[in-house]
């Protein structure tokens, strides 16, 4: 039987589109979580190696396959609970329709991942894509309550749970958090809420990067405390300058005296944006990386931002730029080579900054790797716990790359 | 090891205490049993182990050393910290090594532009934040045993506090980690900013409760010290009520710094103690409500709206602090609850169950049933914003029979709080007094991924053994044995004993 029937057979004909992949790979849509851990346990059987798609286009799904899952079958959305400011959502949901039943709930996920608003929360949660609102609500995992993944070999495995704290067993959401596939298929996610913000207030500064740095640094003294504070490149902000974009959201008392915090430590330079800007201007930065074909974060420390911005414009160019200098967090978007990502991978690893390539085309993510190379005597580690959870290594995803 | 147990020394262990003694000086060595027995259990009374030999590194290279003395000999050893846990964590059976942190006491590291800490593990966590304080800045997580428990134990049992309903329990707070593995090898994990390098290898490491390796080296983040601070005592009549009104608080969107609950029998225990704090002792439960930030209007104006909303949801009165001092004593009374629990009875099981806010109402109920069926004294004082419920069961242990009634009370509690959705721990850990219930909440293969994670960092399943994973309850895993699933080879551990010290075999078994 071919892997086509043989898959019909599994889970039935309308799981399987063999016509849409640009690279003619059959494409499965499993419709539940349990139709996922029995295609990939008869992958680990028959030996096919699988690549994980959400929607499928935050990474070009172009990796070399037996076949491609992707998770869009999987859009239900079986728990919003406004009272616990918790849900619970399949992993192949677009965030664009989770985020309108949520805020129909008067609920709100503190999250902004870039790319395009109907990316998937499972690519989301795998690539612990956070974007400017990580200032002021956390990075992705902190949002996770637990997941449910399949095991490279077809487990379900379920961990955490949906209640607002808790410590039965290891934290294996962590390891799905950011894992970027590597020891799953995430297929269900128990989200912690937040209540929509009374107030959602974003300003803008336009100016040279320094000037901007200066500023940020003059609004952190002065402990103005934004949920967003993003420094974004000319490219990204669609202006001439580069632009300093800070937001507030909380209560009205919150929001309005720290905007007048924040008037006072930049001497009132600040210029508030209407909702219909503030929106378009959020929305487009996050969509403007969806558009370049690499696009990777760098983790550093706050007072090393400038210096950080310095090195990524020396070596691979600032055009697309978003940095979040509270938390030392920067992405870059653009075209570079592999030979210039390990280049810059190499000096930043000197300065303990560790780069995660998000997105590339696969023969770009093939020789880097997402990750690269890891810390000493951590690498086994790695290896061992893929070994676990992908014990035939039907999983496709470029961890470490090939240097 | 020690030859008789707690009865007497083979001259075995003996050799073990002595080759631990090279490493860090004899008197950091304690061997005989009325020592060893002093660290016999942790802030739980229903469980008792003595350690074989009890070790007191004093510094990150001792450590290492002692492990890899004990990787050479395949003895089992334990991390432990101040010893505040309540799950049974922190203790060692007589075949093995208790390894006692609390002199890597030294905070090595305060960075105040990038809001950093860089401590060791038995660095007390109130300590952290008073030398931070004249940066302006704190150690946010704050278990109530603040002023005893270690930055170590924290990290592994991830624990909460009070302030963790804004600003989130310990995982959120840790960036970075030296972890010593089993086979003594270092690795550093995380990075200095906090981003991952690679998988979260620094999230999946903190609450793993020591089985994953020694952490000696917590790189932590700093907040600001809050510049404005509103502390609200509301009081209910009914317990019912109280509940509720979390449920309003919560859905108002402005989220407190704190939000805990103490219902009568606690009030009672605290007002009876010296800590007493002044709440109404006919309130059927109180809560406790801070809001804090760094704009003085602000913290006003939403302390006001959430007063407005603990009097709608029916509080008779509604106080708020008026200095600085009546927050202290209002504080004080809940961060020493437990304290004062203490002195209702000899024995106090402090219990630890998490369950959706909205359902807070009924379970309460549930659980004062629950009491009233097995003629128990139950109190309750818990973060109510979180759902984080610690039911406490107050009881003479010398009455026969009390202590199984006490353990099926607290089964049944147990059951309740997962048929509402929720968990059996929210800070404590498993450790070995809740194993029995991971069945309950993990199948057969959630349970056997994580013995096999664990196999990852501790192939040999040698530090703080059989804790946290029931093994007879993980289904088989990919049929792999566990020696295969380890990152290290046998050849590997070959090389790693043979760096170690050289100790016979026959000079640990007893
Ligand atoms: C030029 C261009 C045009 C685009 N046009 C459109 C458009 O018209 N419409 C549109 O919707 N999008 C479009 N996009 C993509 C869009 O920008 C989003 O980025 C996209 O939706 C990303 O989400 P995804 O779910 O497709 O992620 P994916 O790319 O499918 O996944 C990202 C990563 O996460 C992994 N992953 C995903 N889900 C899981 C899971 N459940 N468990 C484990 N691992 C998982 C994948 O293996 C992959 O490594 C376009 C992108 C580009 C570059
Ligand atoms: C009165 C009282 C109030 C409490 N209130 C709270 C509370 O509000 N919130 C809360 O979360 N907890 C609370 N606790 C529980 C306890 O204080 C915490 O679990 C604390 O984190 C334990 O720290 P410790 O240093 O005492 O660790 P120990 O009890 O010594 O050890 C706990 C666990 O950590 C492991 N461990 C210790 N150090 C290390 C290390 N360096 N590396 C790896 N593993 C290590 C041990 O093996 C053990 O499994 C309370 C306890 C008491 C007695």
């Amino acid at each position: 039987m071919s892997l086509v029937d043989r898959v019909r057979a599994l889970l039935g004909d309308d799981a399987v589109d063999v016509a849409t992949t640009p690279d003619g790979v059959p494409r499965v849509a499993p419709g539940s979580p349990d139709a996922v851990a029995l295609l990939l346990g008869t992958a680990r059987e028959e030996g096919w190696r699988v690549r994980v798609e959400g929607a499928g286009t935050w990474l070009p799904a172009d990796a070399p396959a037996d076949l491609a899952l992707t998770t869009r079958r999987l859009d239900k959305v079986p728990a919003i609970e406004p009272q616990d400011l918790s849900a619970t959502a399949e992993a192949g949901i677009g965030c664009d329709l989770l985020r309108q039943q949520l805020a129909d709930g008067g609920t709100w996920l503190a999250l902004d991942p870039p790319g395009l608003a109907g990316r998937t929360l499972g690519s989301v949660v795998a690539t612990a894509t956070a974007g400017p609102l990580r200032q002021g609500f956390g990075a992705v995992r902190d949002h996770l309550l637990g997941v449910t993944f399949v095991t490279g070999d077809g487990r379900l495995v379920q961990s955490g749970g949906r209640v607002m704290k808790n410590v039965a067993g290891y934290d294996l959401t962590k390891l799905a958090a950011g894992g970027f596939g590597a020891f799953g298929v995430i297929v269900l996610v128990h989200l912690r809420l937040r209540a929509l913000p009374r107030a959602d207030q974003t300003l803008v500064l336009e100016g040279s990067r320094e000037d901007l740095a200066q500023v940020a640094e003059d609004i952190a003294a002065a402990a103005v405390q934004p949920a967003a504070h993003e420094l974004m490149s000319p490219a990204l902000a669609r202006r001439e300058r580069w632009m300093l974009a800070v937001r507030f959201a909380g209560s009205a008392a919150l929001v309005s005296a720290e905007e007048a915090a924040l008037r006072a430590a930049s001497g009132g330079r600040f210029t508030a944006l209407r909702a219909d800007e503030a929106h378009a201007l959020w929305m487009r930065a996050a969509e403007s990386f969806a558009t370049r074909p690499v696009t990777f974060r760098v983790g550093g420390l706050p007072d090393s931002s400038d210096e950080l911005m310095d090195l990524l414009q020396h070596q691979v160019g600032d055009e697309w730029i978003s940095a979040s200098p509270g938390i030392g967090a920067i992405r870059w978007g653009g075209e570079t080579t592999v030979d210039r990502l390990r280049r810059l991978r190499r000096t930043l690893a000197g300065l303990e900054v560790p780069l995660t390539l998000e997105r590339a085309p696969w023969p770009v993510r093939a020789a880097v790797g997402h990750f690269g190379a890891y810390r000493e005597g951590v690498g086994p580690l790695v290896a061992g716990l893929r070994r676990t959870f992908d014990p035939g290594d039907a999983l496709v995803v470029a961890v470490e790359g090939t240097e | 090891m020690t030859g008789g147990g707690e009865g007497g020394r083979g001259g075995r262990g003996e050799s073990l205490a002595a080759a631990l003694g090279e490493i860090v000086g004899a008197r950091h060595v304690r061997t005989a049993l009325p020592e060893r027995i002093t660290y016999a259990r942790d802030g739980l009374p229903t469980h008792r182990r003595v350690p074989g030999v009890v070790v007191l590194p004093g510094s990150r290279d001792e450590v290492v050393a002692v492990v890899r003395l004990l990787a050479a000999l395949g003895v089992p050893f334990v991390p432990r910290g101040a010893g505040t846990g309540l799950s049974g964590g922190a203790l060692a059976n007589d075949d093995a090594v208790l390894m006692v942190l609390t002199r890597l006491n030294r905070i090595l590291a305060i960075d105040p532009r990038n809001r950093i800490a860089v401590v060791e593990p038995g660095v007390v966590n109130v300590r952290l934040s008073a030398a931070a304080a004249p940066h302006g800045l704190y150690y946010s997580p704050d278990p109530s045993s603040q002023t005893a428990c270690t930055i170590g134990g924290n990290v592994a049992e991830n624990a909460g506090g009070p302030h963790c309903l804004k600003y989130g329990v310990t995982a959120t707070h840790v960036l970075g980690l030296e972890v010593v593995l089993a086979d003594g090898q270092v690795v550093e994990l995380g990075s200095p900013g906090g981003e991952p390098w690679g998988p979260d290898l620094v999230g999946l490491f903190v609450g793993s409760e020591g089985n994953f390796g020694i952490a000696t080296r917590i790189r932590v983040r700093l907040l600001p010290v809050p510049r404005a601070i509103r502390t609200l005592l509301a009081d209910f009549s009914a317990l019912r009520t109280a509940g509720e009104a979390v449920s309003a608080v919560i859905a108002s969107g402005i989220v407190p710094a704190a939000l805990e609950m103490m219902d009568q029998s606690c009030i009672n225990a605290v007002e009876d103690s010296v800590y007493a704090a002044g709440y109404p002792r006919d309130a059927a439960a109180v809560l406790l409500v801070e809001l804090d930030g760094c704009r003085e209007e602000a913290v006003a104006a939403d302390a006001d709206t959430i007063a407005g909303i603990l009097r709608a949801h029916g509080a008779r009165d509604v106080l708020s602090a008026a200095d600085a001092k009546q927050r202290e004593r209002l504080w004080q009374g809940r961060k020493k609850a437990f304290g004062a629990m203490g002195r209702l009875s000899r024995d106090l099981v402090v219990q630890d169950a998490v369950v959706p806010r909205s359902s807070l109402p009924d379970v309460l109920e549930a659980i004062g049933r629950i009491a009233a069926a097995y003629g128990l004294t139950v109190s309750n004082v818990f973060h109510a914003g979180d759902g984080n419920l610690h039911p406490n069961i107050s009881f003479d242990g010398r009455v026969p029979g009390l202590k199984a009634r006490v353990d099926q009370a607290s089964g049944e509690i147990m059951a309740v709080c997962i048929a509402a959705g929720g968990t059996i721990t929210g800070e404590h850990g498993i450790g070995l007094d809740k194993l029995r219930y991971m069945p309950l909440i993990f199948d057969g293969d959630a349970l056997a991924a994580m013995r096999a994670v664990r196999l990852v960092f501790d192939p040999l399943e040698r530090v703080n053994p059989g804790k946290v994973v029931p093994v007879h309850a993980c289904r088989e895993w990919s049929g792999v044995r566990s020696a295969q699933w380890g990152v290290r080879s046998a050849a590997d551990r070959d090389r790693s004993s043979n760096s170690a010290l050289r100790i016979p075999h026959s000079a640990f078994e007893s």
